[in-house]
């Protein structure tokens, strides 16, 4: 623990050293993210080591999206200097343009995902769909798959799916009708809407929030059930009754931008390159369970290796699971949204 | 000239002077009443009028930002906006009905108990009220759910081997908004129960009325204007209802409140929500023109001065 401290503190300063910024010390700068345990240790994996070396203050904000932004960049009020979105919600917001440009001098991109560095946002961190079921239940004879999800003979029980987040649902549709995992995208959304028609009768909720879809397993609402990792991770925890895998799991990447017109822009992107840096990212996930996006944070020696293989952006993870293209669902969420609600509402 | 034609002239005249002078001070009366209220009608045009015509305006432009009626379109194009317009309305009404079968009898038997007893009672009625509307939701969800309070219960004492399906669908919505919007309808109904003469029930009994019919043709007749408020603000409180139906009716029920929601956010213009909040104000003041023409001017005393 000591040894891995004192590395990252001679690798902040000497990220510190590379930007050479003396004149920013002391700025302010404002993050916005979302809320919770998951801002609880960004505080402490990114804000903090950040707002140390700098030597400036960060003040932390949450947000509820994309509309946040816009409406402080459409009513000329932007209070924030950084904030994070889903990664489709970056590619919408960029197209909009409601984002300030990246500079990627000053952003060292290595070791991100190229769909993840865009010219005004960058990936920052992932979350894992995945397939949870209760272990009292099934024993350890639960669905794995999303075909097993959705066969209804085999695997009897209550269900619940995502009824807010249509981009993930129709991924796992898609993986259900045993299109192969490099093959989700582009989605074909018809074939994915035909293989929601298959299951929605057998849904017993569809949940709209994390916290609903952790409720919904941990109080036996349902038996199985789509649901972020971290929070399949937390029940798990709590020592409820459920087993998980990242087989078959959707990634989606967080991202964050600089709101266009924000304030404090210098110091805002300087921070940003700290939040990526792999020395911050390997911090991410000795507090939370998303992963971290920059793939060379497992290079660095700070995250133990009996942790690596839970979290759900470590190499071998990567390969079981499904990529979510932000830039598909940035020219097709309407359309498919609008959809989707109309089938899963009738 | 006659001296009585002379008379009547001049006390008309007088009375001409008379009526143009009572003419004036009425309209300096009323132009001073005005100057008086102006602050307050300035505010309510400041707060409510230019925002609604804001709304309004918003609801007329399209992605592009071209002046289009695309975002009502959008209402008959797509099955689930319909949908979700009726859903909120059912609920609106069943939630209504259900607080009007739980709130009369109530508010009846608070308004007839002695007055120490009705305050302690009182109480009971409004705590609920200073809990917030999350907690009272969650709480309803404990209690509810396949694995809650009561589906033990029943399946321990034998009544059910199979639980009842209460939460995450219409009846836990109905349910927990039942339970939040009673006191908007108890509190005003007893109001209006506390202000009937009793000396006018004393009075039927007299002239030979059994109870029954004293309360069918004096009590229930004079509660009326009480119930008739009550039923106006539960009625349009439900229809913007949010937090109960969206964690309590497991996303099969969604209502307006969450489709505008979720609307803003899946569309890049204001337009597409705010024509949601356009067509549910039109038909919400176009429902309450109608209750105040079916119950009449009186009944609705929320907004007729009496």
């Amino acid at each position: 623990m000591n040894r891995t401290r004192s590395v990252s503190v001679v690798a902040v300063a000497a990220l510190m050293a590379s930007f050479a910024a003396p004149a920013m010390a002391g700025d302010t700068i404002t993050v916005a993210s979302w809320g919770g345990t998951y801002q609880e240790a960004q505080t402490k994996a990114f804000f903090k080591p950040t707002a140390d070396a700098l030597g400036i203050t960060i003040k932390e904000d949450t947000t509820n999206g994309l509309d946040d932004v816009r409406l402080q960049v459409t009513g000329n009020a932007v209070k924030w200097d950084i904030t994070e979105l889903g990664a489709d919600e970056c590619a919408r917001g960029s197209k909009e343009g409601l984002f300030e440009k990246l500079d990627y001098g000053i952003i060292d991109k290595s070791g991100i995902n190229p769909k993840l560095v865009h010219d005004d946002w960058v990936g920052i961190s992932y979350t894992s769909v995945v397939l949870i079921y209760r272990t009292d239940v099934f024993g350890d004879k639960g669905p794995k798959t999303w075909a097993d999800f959705w066969n209804v003979e085999k695997f009897p029980g209550r269900r619940a799916l995502s009824g807010s987040q249509s981009t993930e649902t129709l991924s796992v549709a898609a993986l259900a009708e045993g299109v192969p995992i490099d093959k989700v995208y582009p989605v074909d959304i018809d074939g994915a809407l035909k293989s929601v028609d298959k299951i929605r009768g057998h849904v017993d909720a569809w949940w709209t929030s994390g916290a609903q879809a952790m409720q919904l397993v941990k109080d036996g609402e349902v038996d199985m059930a789509s649901i972020w990792n971290g929070r399949a991770g937390t029940l798990k925890k709590e020592g409820a009754p459920v087993s998980f895998s990242f087989d078959q799991g959707v990634l989606t990447a967080d991202c964050m931008v600089i709101p266009k017109g924000a304030k404090n822009k210098e110091a805002a992107m300087k921070a940003l390159a700290m939040f990526v840096s792999p020395q911050l990212q390997a911090n991410l996930p000795l507090y939370v369970d998303n992963g971290p996006v920059n793939e060379k944070a497992f290079e660095t020696g700070k995250i133990p290796q009996d942790r690596i293989k839970d979290i759900n952006s470590a190499p071998e993870n990567v390969k079981k699971q499904v990529l979510q293209d932000a830039e598909f669902w940035r020219d097709n969420l309407v359309e498919a949204t609008e959809k989707f609600n109309n089938l899963i509402q009738q | 000239m006659s001296a009585p034609a002379l008379m009547q002239e001049t006390a008309g005249a007088g009375q001409d002077l008379n009526a143009q002078a009572l003419r004036t001070d009425a309209r300096r009366e009323s132009l001073r009443l005005l100057a008086l209220l102006s602050p307050s009608l300035f505010l309510v045009f400041a707060i409510i009028i230019v925002p609604i015509g804001w709304l309004f305006w918003l609801s007329l432009f399209d992605e592009a930002g071209a002046f289009s009626a695309a975002n009502y379109a959008r209402f008959f194009e797509q099955v689930s906006y319909i949908k979700t317009f009726t859903t909120t309305f059912k609920v609106a009404f069943i939630v209504t009905g259900a607080c009007v079968l739980l709130g009369y009898p109530l508010a009846y038997m608070l308004s007839q108990l002695p007055r120490r007893a009705a305050s302690i009672c009182l109480i009971f009625v409004i705590l609920p009220f200073w809990t917030s509307v999350l907690v009272r939701t969650y709480a309803w969800l404990v209690i509810l759910q396949r694995k809650g309070l009561i589906n033990s219960w029943l399946i321990d004492l034998g009544v059910i081997s199979q639980p009842l399906s209460l939460a995450n669908n219409l009846s836990g919505v109905v349910i927990g908004m039942t339970h939040i919007l009673l006191p908007f309808l108890v509190l005003p109904l007893y109001a209006s129960m506390k202000t009937i003469d009793t000396d006018c029930l004393r009075a039927g009994m007299n002239l030979g009325a059994g109870p029954v019919a004293t309360f069918r043709q004096i009590f229930f007749p004079l509660s009326l204007p009480g119930l008739a408020s009550g039923v106006v603000i539960v009625f349009v409180l439900c229809l913007g209802f949010f937090v109960t139906p969206a964690l309590m009716g497991g996303g099969k029920v969604i209502m307006w409140a969450m489709r505008m929601e979720q609307t803003t956010s899946l569309y890049s213009n204001w337009g597409a929500g705010a024509a949601l909040g356009v067509v549910l104000l039109v038909v919400t003041l176009a429902l309450l023109g109608l209750f105040q023409w079916l119950l009449g001017a009186r009944a609705t005393g929320v907004w007729s001065s009496r």
